[in-house]
């Protein structure tokens, strides 16, 4: 009995833990990146606008993301995967004082799931929106914005980029929790297989 | 006789995922409208908008695995896979929805302050058709994240549910 304990205990130094530990600080550390740099995203320029006779007229404009609800929904998803990210690495270290249970592997498993679909939709609902935004669409007949708005163009290039290896990240996470709640169920049944099988 | 009504329901709920994949597609493919209005005519189809290609390519995959997986025999130790694979079909799945969704909002409601116009005023056949396809997507979606949880279930059976 008392060995069982060990062999169910949190599995602190093991590979696999620190494996993931690893995993979700970077996916925690590319998500925040993500949602700070876009929310942060603001280019504000005085442009001619038209000219009447020989005075121009200027207007100040002003590039931010709140314009656009692809990039708002981007913001509050990444702000939302990190969270979930911080939460998890809290726990997996307070795990190895905890007893393994089911439920609690399961739980994580599904979540990082959920969370790895939800950061996949908001990088990629944003990086269609930016596309648009770099090349415009001549069958809509918008135009391009990121000749005039350079610097909101970059920031805006740098939060996708980081937001993508979290996409890659997450995915990494969810398969290594999936694989993690999968040996934990191989030795649970095969122990209590054992405790049948040996009163 | 629960593990067969689970067994069917698991191929119901995959054949319902198939179908409703495959309508999203063919629902995007066959939009298009032709719009004249002095003496330019425009042409609104599925190509014109990269998210709207991406929504179709990304349901074609969506498609042709849940048509695959119907036919997987139960006891394969391919179901393994089945999980991991099941996991990135609903990231796909997502995020074409969300990307077409993104594109399909700007074009019903414009941006003001990129100077860009709504179109849906001048093809209104061709948005409907875009938002029947988007709301086909969605149940996909839903559909996958059901098969998803459930394939998880069957694959690594926690100990919650185990009966010791």
């Amino acid at each position: 009995m008392p060995r069982e304990k060990i062999l169910f205990a949190g599995g602190g130094t093991t590979k696999r833990w620190k494996v993931l530990l690893a995993l979700r600080i970077l996916a925690l550390i590319a998500t925040l990146a993500a949602a700070i740099v876009m929310g942060l995203n603001k280019e504000t320029k005085t442009l001619v606008v038209a000219t009447i006779g020989t005075v121009p007229i200027k207007a100040t404009l002003t590039a931010k993301f709140q314009d656009t609800p692809a990039f708002v929904f981007f913001v509050i998803a990444n702000a939302m995967v990190s969270f979930h990210n911080l939460l998890m690495i809290g726990l997996h270290i307070f795990s190895r004082k905890l007893e393994c249970k089911g439920f609690r592997l399961l739980s994580v498993a599904i979540l990082d799931m959920l969370n790895a679909a939800l950061v996949s939709a908001a990088a990629n609902g944003a990086v269609f929106i930016a596309e648009l935004g770099q090349n415009g669409n001549k069958h809509a007949k918008w135009n391009k914005v990121c000749d005039r708005f350079s610097i909101y163009c970059d920031h805006g290039r740098g939060a996708l980029i980081a937001a993508f290896s979290g996409v890659i990240l997450m995915l990494l996470v969810s398969a290594v929790s999936i694989s993690r709640l999968s040996i934990y169920s191989k030795k649970s049944s095969t122990s209590t297989a054992a405790a049948v099988a040996s009163p | 006789m629960a593990k067969l009504t689970k067994r069917i329901g698991a191929l119901v709920l995959r054949l319902a995922a198939f179908g409703a994949a495959l309508a999203a597609l063919i629902v995007m493919v066959t939009s298009r409208e032709r719009a004249s209005f002095f003496a330019v005519s425009l042409e609104a189809k599925y190509t014109d908008m990269a998210a709207f290609k991406y929504f179709v390519i990304a349901n074609a995959f969506v498609s042709v695995y849940s048509f695959l997986v119907l036919f997987l025999p139960k006891e394969s130790l391919l179901w393994k896979f089945v999980v991991v694979l099941d996991l990135v079909m609903t990231m796909l799945l997502t995020s074409s929805l969300s990307a077409a969704l993104a594109v399909a909002q700007v074009g019903k409601k414009g941006n003001a302050n990129a100077g860009w116009l709504p179109i849906c005023g001048q093809v209104p056949k061709f948005c409907d058709q875009v938002t029947g396809a988007l709301i086909a997507g969605f149940v996909a979606l839903v559909l996958y994240v059901l098969l998803l949880l459930y394939s998880l279930h069957s694959v690594v059976d926690p100990f919650l549910l185990q009966k010791s």
